[in-house]
């Protein structure tokens, strides 16, 4: 049970101590990722204008896109930072491209340890092979100046969802590095991630210890809400709400949890206060309509509170105390929230002062530290 | 096995009065609108057919109850007299809003559409809001083809009947965008309420990730669609636009409210340099133009969840309108929807008092 303690003395200390379940890496050019690029793919990518992929799914110089102080110093930047547009490269290193910027902004501010989870677009390619040594370039990048550099860190495995076979090679290539705890996979993807299209995947995921981190977006070349297109990335930023609600809708339908009962899922950037009617809704649904799901024996609300858990921003929380008691009430459990900063995006509301505070010191911890500790193996 | 139960006469004595809206309006088929086609459209559709676009299907296990099936075995729903008898009746509904599910308003070929449109119109008026004085009707009309629509808005809206207009759930286009616009227009000059029915599709796939399996996915994904839409609807501008509009979401949840407007604020407040020509939090925006029903009501996992969700709406809780979705399986029942121990007031107003001034009644 969830109670509420506002507890003077946690107000003025020291900021505790968190693990950050999540800080979005990002390449900081084409050039970073030649050393670990097939012949060919460096000689395209020098001779034509296939740079990588050109859709980040955040617009990139957009107010939520990267706080101040989230690019690295040039001393930070190991890698050449040519190869990226001239407006790109006039903006400074890219934001979050070097363990050095996520040491000082993160690690060294208070973070016991920080899993990775890199935003790079890999599904937005079509062609499969560009796909595949890309996405096999960014995790022996991640490996190389990331979880070599640095034991605090943790990461997820890059793959090209797109093609599930490739994917799943991907998964098998690397998952033996200890530092690999997840693999990424944006939650806009061109089916519901529950399709048996995709049990390959969630079969090497699950084989591999893995969590499946589902973070914010994609570019999978359908539209974004069940309305298509919307004009402004405002509601495309909101809409994600609904897409990571359909995903849990079509993990649990499709039964995954069923099929690889070891299967752990992070929602990543997703808010949680939307979640709690959603259960309401999709068990009373289930109810009424499991015959064709028949594998779903228990209510998809107990699916969900035992193998997902959720990061804590964007907080959606109302700002009076109350409410968001009742917020967590609705979410019922106190082990699926896990702090993250979401480095180097930003957030309203600070998740200390608007969440955390009101929360006993059992589950404090547990949000703080505990359930990512659990999750990740810290 | 379905068993019908005979209901007792007492109930209308001691009942207060309850209006619904969300009132399924059925065709026993397309030959209903017949007599509203010109021989040119009954013979296209008799060759042609209608024709969305496909692949939005997930097959029912029933569609109607059993139970509501007139006598004569025509489709439930289908017998303006016999619905009289089996629900406004017993259930003393001093009013109810129809809302036909028809193929107009989802036609490939706009002609075809528009010719459906009035048809529908037609028979709206004369087959249930002539015979029975306790109904009103939603416009049936071509979205996806404002100017056509605009047009059938313009040929009914004199009859004070029509109370709102016609979206499905998942339009081609999230509602807010500026197609849309001539429709708000005109239902913004004539009183009419903008009403955005749970399901259907124009060809984009039934969620932001593909197309799922099952019909439960369908059947649990209007919160999803109804979200995108009224986000649009704030964020365009629309309600700036036409500050009188009102947008009614009919059976896509109403639980999902309070989180989409705290998401929605804390968005704005770091995106609002994209969208300069918005004055005012987003949530402002809905609670005073987003109107829900109830039906299917929502089933907390705790007794007090229910009423916490209330509170969380505050005012806004004005806004919500009790619904049976009759005669559809799913249908809720007036005594059963809402749940024991809720609030006397707030459950008053859900069956009677906010549907009566969303409705003008």
């Amino acid at each position: 049970m969830i109670e509420a303690q506002i507890n003077d003395d946690q107000r003025t200390a020291v900021r505790q101590s968190v693990i950050d379940a999540a800080i979005h890496n990002d390449v900081p050019s084409t050039r970073a990722l030649f050393p670990y690029l097939p012949a060919f793919w460096i000689e395209h990518m020098e001779q034509t204008l296939f740079k990588g992929p050109t859709e980040p799914y955040y617009p990139t110089n957009s107010p939520v896109a990267a706080r101040p102080g989230s690019r690295p110093n040039e001393d930070e930047v190991i890698a050449p930072l040519t190869g990226r547009s001239r407006a790109a490269a006039a903006a400074g290193p890219t934001p979050a491209s070097a363990v050095g910027v996520v040491r000082r902004e993160i690690l060294d501010a208070g973070a016991e340890g920080a899993v990775l989870c890199s935003p790079y677009p890999i599904d937005s390619l079509h062609n499969p092979d560009a796909a595949i040594a890309l996405a096999s370039a960014v995790n022996d990048w991640q490996i190389a100046e990331w979880l070599d550099k640095e034991p605090r860190l943790k990461a997820s495995i890059v793959v090209p969802i797109q093609i599930p076979e490739l994917a799943v090679r991907e998964i098998e290539r690397v998952a033996g590095h200890p530092g690999f705890v997840q693999v990424a996979l944006p939650i806009r993807t061109a089916h519901p991630l529950g399709s048996r299209i995709y049990h390959s995947v969630w079969e090497a995921i699950e084989r591999n210890n893995l969590v499946a981190g589902l973070q914010f977006g994609g570019m999978p070349g359908v539209p974004p809400t069940p309305s298509g297109w919307p004009s402004y990335f405002l509601e495309e930023y909101v809409d994600m709400a609904g897409v990571f609600a359909t995903q849990l809708t079509s993990i649990v339908s499709e039964g995954v949890f069923d099929r690889f009962p070891r299967t752990r899922i992070a929602l990543i950037e997703s808010g949680f206060s939307w979640i709690g009617p959603h259960l309401w809704r999709f068990d009373k649904e289930w109810k009424n309509l499991r015959r064709l799901i028949p594998w779903v024996k228990r209510p998809p609300s107990e699916y969900v509170r035992e193998h997902v858990k959720v990061t804590i921003q964007p907080l959606d929380c109302p700002t009076d105390r109350r409410q968001v008691m009742q917020v967590l009430d609705q979410l019922g459990s106190d082990d699926m929230l896990m702090y993250a900063s979401h480095f180097p995006r930003v957030h309203a509301g600070d998740p200390e002062d608007r969440l955390i505070r009101h929360l006993s010191d059992d589950v404090a911890q547990k949000v703080r530290t505990e359930n990512a500790r659990a999750l990740y193996g810290f | 096995m379905v068993q019908t139960l005979a209901r007792s006469e007492s109930r209308l004595k001691t009942r207060p009065a309850l209006i619904d809206g969300d009132f399924h309006n059925e065709m026993n088929s397309i030959k209903d609108l017949y007599p509203y086609l010109s021989s040119r459209w009954k013979t296209h559709i008799e060759t042609h057919g209608v024709r969305g676009p496909g692949g939005a299907y997930y097959p029912r296990f029933m569609d109607h109850r059993e139970d509501a099936r007139p006598p004569s075995g025509r489709v439930s729903g289908s017998e303006v007299g016999w619905s009289a008898k089996d629900y406004l009746d017993p259930y003393n509904v001093a009013h109810a809003i129809c809302i036909p599910l028809t193929p107009a308003g989802r036609q490939l070929n706009f002609e075809l559409d528009a010719a459906l449109a009035s048809a529908v119109n037609d028979w709206q008026i004369n087959e249930w809001l002539n015979p029975e004085p306790r109904l009103r009707a939603s416009i049936a009309c071509s979205i996806e083809n404002p100017p056509a629509a605009v047009a059938e808005i313009e040929r009914v809206a004199h009859d004070k009947r029509f109370v709102q207009v016609q979206f499905s759930g998942r339009p081609q286009e999230p509602m807010g965008r500026r197609k849309y616009w001539p429709i708000y227009e005109a239902a913004a000059k004539h009183g009419l309420h903008i009403m955005s029915h749970a399901f259907g599709s124009y060809g984009n796939p039934i969620t932001g990730a593909g197309w799922p399996s099952f019909y439960v996915e369908d059947h649990v994904g209007p919160a999803q669609a109804a979200q995108a839409n009224v986000v649009s609807m704030v964020t365009e501008g629309v309600f700036d636009a036409f500050p009188t509009l009102k947008f009614v979401s009919v059976e896509n949840g109403f639980g999902w409210v309070p989180s989409l407007m705290w998401r929605m604020d804390a968005a704005w407040s770091l995106l609002k340099s994209e969208v300069p020509h918005l004055k005012r939090l987003p949530s402002e925006y809905i609670r005073e133009h987003l109107y829900l029903t109830t039906q299917p009501v929502e089933e907390p996992h705790k007794p007090g969840q229910f009423a916490d969700l209330m509170e969380q709406f505050g005012d806004m809780a004005d806004h919500i309108v009790f619904a049976s979705d009759y005669p559809h399986w799913d249908s809720d029942d007036p005594d059963f929807a809402l749940p024991v121990g809720l609030n006397e007031e707030i459950k008053a107003k859900i069956h009677y008092e906010n549907g009566r001034k969303l409705y003008n009644l």
